[in-house]
This record gives C-alpha cells, sequence and structure tokens, in this order.
C-alpha cells in the first residue's frame, strides 16, 4: 500500500507526463505546418487522404445525423406539445444541431470512425520500420505520410459537421412535419426566422474547424508517437479516442462560452 | 587516409538511456566491397548502421562518408546524402499500402522527375534483377518473406546508390530464400558498383559472399579480418561464434547478481520489494 | 484504388458537404431572408424591458423591421437604452410609438414600432420619445387581483 506522499509523488508524474505530452504535440504541430508544403503541392495525396478520413466516414455521419434528427425531433416535439407552440419544433432542431450537436458529436464520430484509423495507420506504419525506411530514402515521413492525413482530416471535418446537421434537420422535418403534422410552412419559416446566418452556422462552422484540427493533431501524433509493438499501437488507437472525446467536449464548453455569452 | 575509403569510423560511442550501446569503433570500409559487421543479438549492430546512416547521433567519435562528417550534417544535408545511400531493413519495411510496384518506384517517384514511361522500366529492370518482374502488381501482404526482403532490394537499389546498407537481411528465411538473397547481395554490389555494409549474425552464409568482416561485442570491435582469415582464426570469440558453441567469452546470461545473492533471504529480491 | 474513382469519390465529398453548408445558411438560416445589408441606428428608452434580448426583431405592422443591437443600463434616469439596427429601406415619423410585444403568450418578445402622423423623419442615431414598456405579466396578475379584491369590498 503505497504512502501519501507516494500518492502524491504519483499524481505529480502524471501531471508532468501530461504537459510533456502536450508540449511534444504543439512541438510536432509546428513540424507539421513547416512541413505542409508537400501535402498541398502534391494534392493526390491530401485527395486521397480526404477519401479515407471523409469518403469513408459519409455512412456513420449521414445515418447519425438523420437518427439524431429523428430523437430530436420526437423528443421536442413532446416537450413542445405541452406549451401548445410546436411550430418552434423547427428552431429547436435546428438550432441544437447547428449550434451543438452538429460539431460535437459529428466530431466525436470523425474521432473513433477516421482518428483511430490514421492513428493505426501511422502506428503500423512505424512499428513496421516503414516511416524509419523512408526517413532512410531521403524522403520526410512528416511531409510525406503526416501532413496529407493531418489536412485530409482537418479538410473532412467541417464538411462532415455540417452533413449531420443538414442531414438532421431532415430528421426533424422528417418526423415533425411528415409524420406528427406540424405545418411546414410555420416549421421552416420559424426556423428561419430564429437561427442567424453569423451568429449561429458560422459558430458552429468554427467550432466544427477547431475540432478538426484538434482531432487531427491528436490521431497523427499518437500514432507518430505510439510505442512501435502491437500493444503500443493499440494502447495509441484508444488515448486517440479517449483524447479527442475529451478534447472536443472541453474545447466545446470553452467555445461555445465565449461565443454564445449571455445573449439570446 | 586514402581515397579508397567510402566509410571511415572513428572512436564512435553511442549511448542509450545513459547505457554505453558503441564504445570506440573504429571501422574503415573500402570501395567496392561488401563489409560484414557480425556479433550477438544486441550487441549495437543495428545502432551502429543508423549512425552511418545518420539516424542517430552519437555521443562521441566521427562518421566519414566519402568527404562528409555524417554527425555534423544538417537534415537537408543529411537527406540529400542519403539518395545515395539504400538500406534494406530488417523485415524489408515494404510499404504496405502501395503494390511491389509502386514500393519500387516510390524513391524513383520521390526524388526524380522522369516520366512514367522511364520510371516503368527502370521498376521492371529493378524487378527483374531480383527475379520479380512477374510480381509487380502484387501487394506487399501478399508475397513470402524471402519475396518481401526481394522487392525491398530492389527498391533499396532503385536510385544506384553508392552505398547499400543491410540490416540482418537474413532474418527469418528458409535455406533456399536465403541463398538467393546472399547471391543477390553480392551480384547487385558488383554490378552497380556500389559498396555494401551487412549487419548479420548469420556466419556461414556471409563468409561466402564478403569481403571482410568485422565482429562486435559489448560494443567493441573485437575481431576482424577476411572470411579465410576468420575461418582459420583461433580467437576464442570468433571461434565460438563460427561454431555456435554455447561456452565462450559470449556469455549466455544477462548479466545479473550472483545466484546466492538473488535467492537468498535478505538479497537483491528482499531489497526490491 | 483507381486514380479517377478516387478523385471522383472526393469530388462527391466535397460536393455534398459544401451542398450541406449551402443547406444550412440558406433553408435553415436566415441569410437569403432578412437579411439586413445597410441600416442605420435608431435609439428609445424603457423604463422597462421585460425579456426582451439582443437580436429581438423590430416589427412595424408585424413586418421585420429591424434588430436589436445593444440593451444597457442608464444609471441616471434608471432606464433601460436600447439601441436598434434598422432597416435603411424603411424611415419612421418622429412621433412613433415604440412598444414592447410579447409574440404569442409565452413566445418571444420585440419592439413593435407603431407609426404616428408627422411629416418629420427620425433620423439615424436618434432617439424615439414615445415608449411603452414590457408588459409584466406578474403586475397584470396583481392588478387584477387588486381591482377584483376592491370590487368584492365594494358590493360588500
Amino acid at each position: 500500500m503505497p504512502g501519501p506522499l507516494e500518492l502524491v509523488r504519483r499524481l505529480g508524474s502524471s501531471v508532468v507526463d501530461r504537459i510533456w505530452r502536450l508540449g511534444f504535440a504543439t512541438r510536432f504541430f509546428f513540424a507539421i505546418l513547416l512541413h505542409s508544403g508537400t501535402a498541398f503541392r502534391r494534392l493526390p495525396l491530401t485527395l486521397r487522404e480526404i477519401y479515407f478520413s471523409g469518403v469513408l466516414s459519409l455512412l456513420i455521419i449521414l445515418v447519425s445525423g438523420l437518427f439524431v434528427g429523428l430523437v430530436l425531433g420526437l423528443q421536442g416535439y413532446e416537450t413542445l406539445q405541452r406549451y401548445g407552440s410546436t411550430e418552434a419544433l423547427g428552431i429547436l432542431v435546428a438550432l441544437s444541431l447547428v449550434r451543438e450537436l452538429g460539431p460535437v458529436v459529428a466530431g466525436l464520430l470523425f474521432a473513433s470512425r477516421a482518428g483511430s484509423s490514421i492513428t493505426a495507420e501511422i502506428g503500423l506504419m512505424k512499428t513496421t520500420e516503414q516511416l524509419k525506411a523512408m526517413d532512410m530514402m531521403a524522403v520526410n515521413p512528416i511531409a510525406r505520410v503526416v501532413a496529407p492525413r493531418f489536412w485530409g482530416g482537418v479538410i473532412s471535418m467541417p464538411l462532415l459537421a455540417a452533413m449531420f446537421s443538414a442531414m438532421g434537420v431532415f430528421g426533424g422535418w422528417l418526423i415533425g412535419v411528415v409524420f406528427i403534422g406540424v405545418d411546414d410552412g410555420a416549421f421552416w419559416s420559424q426556423m428561419q426566422s430564429s437561427v442567424d446566418f453569423r451568429y449561429d452556422i458560422m459558430n458552429g462552422v468554427i467550432k466544427s474547424v477547431v475540432f478538426g484540427f484538434a482531432v487531427s493533431l491528436i490521431a497523427v501524433f499518437e500514432g507518430y508517437d505510439s510505442t512501435p509493438t502491437a500493444e503500443g499501437v493499440s494502447r495509441a488507437i484508444t488515448r486517440t479516442v479517449v483524447t479527442s472525446a475529451m478534447t472536443i467536449l472541453a474545447l466545446d464548453f470553452i467555445l461555445t462560452s465565449f461565443m454564445f455569452r449571455g445573449n439570446s | 587516409m586514402t581515397d579508397d575509403i567510402l566509410v571511415d569510423i572513428q572512436d564512435l560511442h553511442f549511448q542509450y538511456d545513459g547505457r554505453p550501446v558503441l564504445q570506440g569503433i573504429n571501422m574503415q570500409i573500402p570501395r567496392g566491397k561488401v563489409v560484414a559487421i557480425m556479433g550477438g543479438s544486441g550487441c549495437g549492430k543495428t545502432t551502429l548502421l543508423r549512425c552511418i546512416g545518420g539516424q542517430l547521433k552519437p555521443t562521441g567519435g566521427s562518421v566519414r562518408l566519402e568527404s562528409h562528417q555524417v554527425c555534423k550534417m544538417s537534415e537537408a544535408e543529411l537527406y540529400r546524402l542519403r539518395r545515395r545511400m539504400g538500406m534494406l531493413f530488417q523485415f524489408g519495411a515494404l510499404f504496405t499500402d502501395l503494390s511491389v510496384f509502386d514500393n519500387v518506384a516510390f524513391p524513383l517517384r520521390e526524388h526524380t522527375n522522369l516520366s512514367e514511361e522511364m520510371i516503368r522500366d527502370l521498376v521492371l529492370m529493378k524487378l527483374e534483377a531480383v527475379g520479380l518482374r512477374g510480381a509487380h502488381a502484387l501487394m506487399p501482404g501478399s508475397l513470402s518473406g524471402g519475396m518481401a526482403r526481394r522487392v525491398a532490394l530492389a527498391r533499396a537499389v532503385a536510385l544506384d546508390p553508392m552505398l547499400i546498407m543491410y540490416d540482418e537481411p537474413f532474418t527469418g528465411l528458409d535455406p533456399i530464400a536465403l541463398g538467393v538473397i546472399g547471391r543477390l547481395i553480392r551480384t547487385l554490389n558488383d554490378a552497380l558498383g556500389a559498396t555494401s555494409i551487412m549487419v548479420t549474425h548469420d556466419i556461414q552464409e556471409s563468409l561466402l559472399i564478403v569481403d571482410y568482416i568485422y565482429f562486435l561485442n559489448g560494443g567493441k570491435v573485437v575481431a576482424q579480418g577476411t572470411p579465410d582469415e576468420i575461418r582459420a582464426s583461433t580467437d576464442p570469440f570468433v571461434h565460438q561464434f563460427v561454431h555456435a558453441e554455447p561456452d565462450g567469452p559470449v556469455h549466455f546470461d544477462y548479466p545479473a547478481p550472483s545466484v546466492l545473492q538473488d535467492f537468498l533471504p535478505g538479497g537483491a529480491h528482499a531489497r526490491a520489494a | 484504388m483507381n486514380r479517377t474513382v478516387l478523385d471522383l469519390w472526393v469530388g462527391f465529398f466535397v460536393a455534398l458537404g459544401l451542398a450541406a453548408v449551402l443547406f444550412l445558411a440558406l433553408k435553415v438560416g436566415n441569410l437569403s431572408a432578412a437579411h439586413l445589408s445597410e441600416t442605420y441606428v435608431l435609439q428609445a428608452r424603457f423604463d422597462n424591458i421585460g425579456g426582451l434580448k439582443v437580436r429581438g426583431p423590430v416589427r412595424s405592422a408585424g413586418v421585420l423591421v429591424g434588430r436589436i443591437a445593444d440593451i444597457r443600463f442608464d444609471p441616471e434616469t434608471y432606464q433601460a437604452v436600447v439601441t436598434m439596427n434598422i432597416d435603411g429601406r424603411y424611415r419612421f415619423p418622429r412621433d412613433t410609438f415604440a412598444s414592447i410585444y410579447t409574440a404569442g403568450l409565452l413566445g418571444e418578445q420585440y419592439i413593435g414600432f407603431d407609426v404616428g402622423g408627422d411629416d418629420k423623419m427620425l433620423q439615424a442615431g436618434e432617439m424615439v420619445r414615445m415608449t411603452q414598456s414590457a408588459v409584466v405579466l406578474e403586475k397584470l396578475i396583481s392588478q387584477f387581483l387588486f381591482n377584483k379584491a376592491a370590487e368584492g369590498q365594494d358590493s360588500k
């Protein structure tokens, strides 16, 4: 049984460890930026990564978006009905999706679908010495392997979040208007009068861009930093998903408190 | 120092986490030769190779390649130098997301502006040299260990390097594949007019193909000579290695406190708890 | 994977993503409608603004003519000063009456302009003189109860 002093020491060492990793990740981020030239000069490299992280996440994003919209429509209707203001269903569905659920849930799905596979791929390339081999062939692995995946993720994420929100609004409309019978005109007009482009939609897009940067960085960093063994890679994947989820939720809180302060 | 020496290693030291791995290596590798570096597992052979390629910075001493001081070069200079080096990794390290053809074409596409037809011809030529021209459309996952090693060899020589390094090229191969790789290393070296450094612990195969052998133990060069000298050597270390004897200067056991200390009460065991 | 097929998918993906953004902007948001391009500022003082919010609507005859830009408290008069961005296409007479209304029983609150007959128009930055504060439900109810009680006493 460790004494209290030992517990404090462990806490301290885990905090120090985390700060170290944060520092490494930041340095890694700048290294990626520095070596991003190749990723944009040779666009096919990045396009390929958009395919892997974006196109392959399409199905899960669209289906989840639809279901989240359906649930929002159903639950929102139940609640609004008590106050006799079911026409506000459009506002409720659209605002929840555009401001919060779209970026956050799409970010979480993106982290577990695309982020984990990016980590796994880079981790396995490291384990099988492919990164070292590339380095010996005078090809910088950060420029050739890491940066395209990073930018592929950064580009895909906001698009996926927008699709998620759009699909969710469609789902809410499907439940509210088609199945329950809320007035179609009221649904859209109330929504349009309350959802502001700059204030609501652009802030949602900004959130999704920030999440895209965060998740992509975490995914490539964990892969590149993984211990080159089977166990090390599997741990790195777990860390990617867990750290991404926590980072998204924490960033979401910070961004929300800055963006939607007090008013409305 | 004559110009015949391609790689000149002087008093090379390397520490990993405070544990000395290399302790004063001196080595001269002449142009056009195939040189083997041998020693038991974990004696620092691979570390030495990494130092020559500039992937690791030694803690002391110097590595000279032609007129370049490898340890003092910037990353950009190293990258320029590495275009003229080829390296075969232990398990080939083929890019698993690219086909055999694209793997061999990789260095050509990265470093040259050749047309696709030129690249195609070059790649097929290199694959022909290792006898795998027919396998160019396969993915690395569907290759056997020996074939993967040969593809990696074709990739390593794609840019006609002046120096080819082999990290354990024989590990995990059946005797036939082993012989094929061994012969390829020799013929490619002579055909390209390159110089080869081979890290291995496969003594019998090496004796057949190399020009010179260095023996490493405990981070130092303990013996060296041509294959004939090695075969005739009476040095106890070389003798143990060549004849694969369990007893000799190389210890089978990892260094540990004495048995008495570990197993008696109040010994190391009790201290560790 | 074939290059052309891959490019096709990525193109499709990006197009779909941009279409989603466009859908959000035009269909969900109010980028197309009620986008106030050129505005001028009017101010008004209220004794009580109730639940009025920044970015809330300003309507005249039920039509959206502007949005509330800022609400602050004036420590000298102890009133609320509301700044509004009014659509540049519309001008209002100087004797316009600004009142705070509620859309529906529990809906959002907005400022309504009841237009007077003055031939001089309000200029940018001017103050709307005549205002009517928000109706506070609690006050209304207590007033109603008070009147009832008074009636009861009278009939005795």
